[in-house]
């Protein structure tokens, strides 16, 4: 039988596997570890919002993504960890085909949000990211006012006729987002002259001002202080019971915090994905285990 | 199971912190270990200098304690630990308490002998004394060396020792309890024995305790509160 590791072998050259992980000459911890043929603990839910199977991207020759399938439940936080370089932003940002921008990038496997495949060459693109928004590691307001970086995306989506319908969307977004106390009296000041933590709240807001169903957050509290990220996090809590969230996250106690589900990347492979509470008490594979507890990174 | 691997962490600070819990629960587990034996030779030879030994050590097992949790508060203040690291701290700051207790326990049975020793022998009770003394000894020597060892298999043999040690002590305490029936002159000094059966028997527990958090730190599984029946089910799901 082929390990996965063995796969990977063929694939990377055994010198570019990170030291101290499966690299047998070391003689280390997980050196008698194979990657899992498939992955360990609850990568499926019974009613899932997003379905992706047997995702592989490759950039070029190089293949970034080998194989990972899971779901992502409806009003669920799924966060996905692991160490830099292991494919957990890649994976997220074929999820609204962000990946379309880099000409380099191809994307195999089946991807779904509820009945739509994500790949459709058919498939309006902008339409599709109205559906699955985006929250980046730096915050990004547009050059515009507070008003206009959150009525943005309602008026090119023509989601409001009236100046009093698009008001209304403005407001909701800003509230959800919990910024509208902080900025309900300067809205036509530029976003830009937020502060860090209040511009990721805009940019969150931006996003959900064309009500999405879906969210991706690529790091969105690195660029903040713990304050602003706890806020964040308190939102996101808030956010899941009207919106399905996926995360990306370096920091694991976030990860832990904010999220129902876990997955935890190594290598480009989806190696375990369970429920938070377990993957931080009890994670059933060797790599989860060393991952989450510092033993490699 | 060799899911335990502590002394590997990329952080040196952190892997010294968790080494030296590790190295001071086993210094305690020793000490205490010491104490119950102390404490048995002290009841059954009348030797009143070994029993205030016994009863002078509880101080330093006390600060132990006091050290191993501070010890622990911190790691969990600084480094957030995780999956086995957690849960070494949480068995660890656990098994101390119970490691305490077996050292107040010992403490108890050493109060005994000297009360014994000043009234004169009880006439009946030491052969159980001893037997269930040694009993208990063992279960506690083998609890420790399953913590020093993460092996969950001997802490769970350490659980049905419990049981076997809790069927004796009713059996002792039965006869005991007809002899002093038929002998109310004796029953202040077998009182004293009964005591210290009782107090081996809380031992007892104490290390089935320890063992079941054993059992937590190498398999993440909480087996308090079941029976031994059940306690292997769970372990094999």
């Amino acid at each position: 039988m082929e390990t996965a590791q063995q796969l990977d072998k063929n694939v990377l050259g055994a010198n570019d596997l990170p030291k101290g992980t499966v690299n047998e000459e070391q003689g280390s911890m997980t050196q008698d570890t194979p990657y899992p043929k498939e992955t360990v603990g609850r990568p499926f839910v019974d009613d899932p919002k997003m379905r992706l199977r047997d995702v592989e991207v490759f950039y070029d020759d190089n293949q970034a993504i080998h194989g990972v399938s899971l779901d992502i439940g409806k009003n669920e936080v799924v966060s996905l960890i692991g160490p830099s370089g292991c494919g957990k932003s890649t994976f997220l940002r074929c999820l609204n085909r962000m990946n379309d921008t880099i000409d380099i990038c191809k994307v195999k496997g089946s991807l779904h949000l509820e009945s739509q495949d994500l790949y459709d060459p058919k498939l309006d693109v902008v339409e599709l990211r109205a559906r699955v928004g985006m929250v980046f590691q730096k915050p990004n307001p547009f050059p515009k006012s507070i008003y206009d970086n959150v009525a943005y995306g309602p008026r090119i989506h023509g989601l409001a006729n009236k100046k009093y319908d698009l008001d209304e969307i403005v407001e909701t977004s800003l509230r959800k987002a919990g910024l509208w106390e902080e900025v309900k009296d300067r809205l036509h000041a530029p976003g830009t002259g937020l502060s860090g933590g209040q511009q990721q709240r805009l940019c969150i807001a931006r996003t959900i001002a064309v009500s999405p169903e879906v969210v991706l957050m690529d790091e969105p509290c690195s660029a903040l202080d713990p304050i602003a990220t706890a806020k964040i996090e308190e939102l996101i809590s808030e956010l899941s019971e009207s919106y399905t969230i996926a995360i990306v996250t370096h920091s694991m106690q976030q990860a832990a915090r904010v999220s129902h589900r876990t997955a935890y990347f190594h290598l480009g492979r989806l190696v375990e994905m369970n429920d938070t509470e377990t993957v931080f008490t009890k994670p059933e594979h060797d790599l989860t285990e060393a991952y989450i507890t510092g033993r490699f990174g | 199971m060799d899911r335990m691997h502590f002394g590997e962490h990329s952080s040196t600070q952190f892997n010294e912190a968790l080494e030296s819990i590790r190295n001071h629960l086993m210094e305690m587990g020793g000490l205490v270990e010491k104490q119950v034996v102390d404490a048995l030779q002290a009841l059954l030879q009348a030797d009143s200098a070994l029993a205030e030994k016994v009863i002078e050590t509880e101080d330093k097992v006390d600060k132990l304690e006091m050290l191993i949790d501070e010890q622990c508060t911190r790691v969990l203040a600084l480094r957030q630990p995780a999956a086995s690291d957690l849960r070494l701290i949480i068995a660890v700051s656990k098994a101390v308490s119970d490691l305490e207790r077996i050292g107040d326990e010992s403490a108890k049975i050493a109060r005994m002998g000297l009360q014994l020793a000043e009234e004169g022998e009880s006439p009946r009770g030491y052969v159980e004394v001893r037997h269930i003394g040694n009993h208990v000894r063992n279960m506690l020597r083998d609890t420790l060396d399953a913590f020093a060892r993460f092996d969950a298999k001997k802490a769970l043999t350490v659980a049905a020792e419990d049981n076997e040690v809790d069927m004796e002590y009713a059996s002792a305490m039965r006869s005991l309890v007809t002899f002093m029936m038929e002998d109310p002159r004796s029953i202040t000094r077998v009182l004293n024995i009964i005591w210290s059966l009782r107090a081996l028997e809380r031992i007892g527990d104490h290390a089935r305790n320890i063992g079941e958090q054993v059992i937590y730190l190498v398999e993440g599984k909480d087996v308090r509160h079941i029976s031994i029946d059940e306690m292997e089910e769970k372990l094999k799901g």
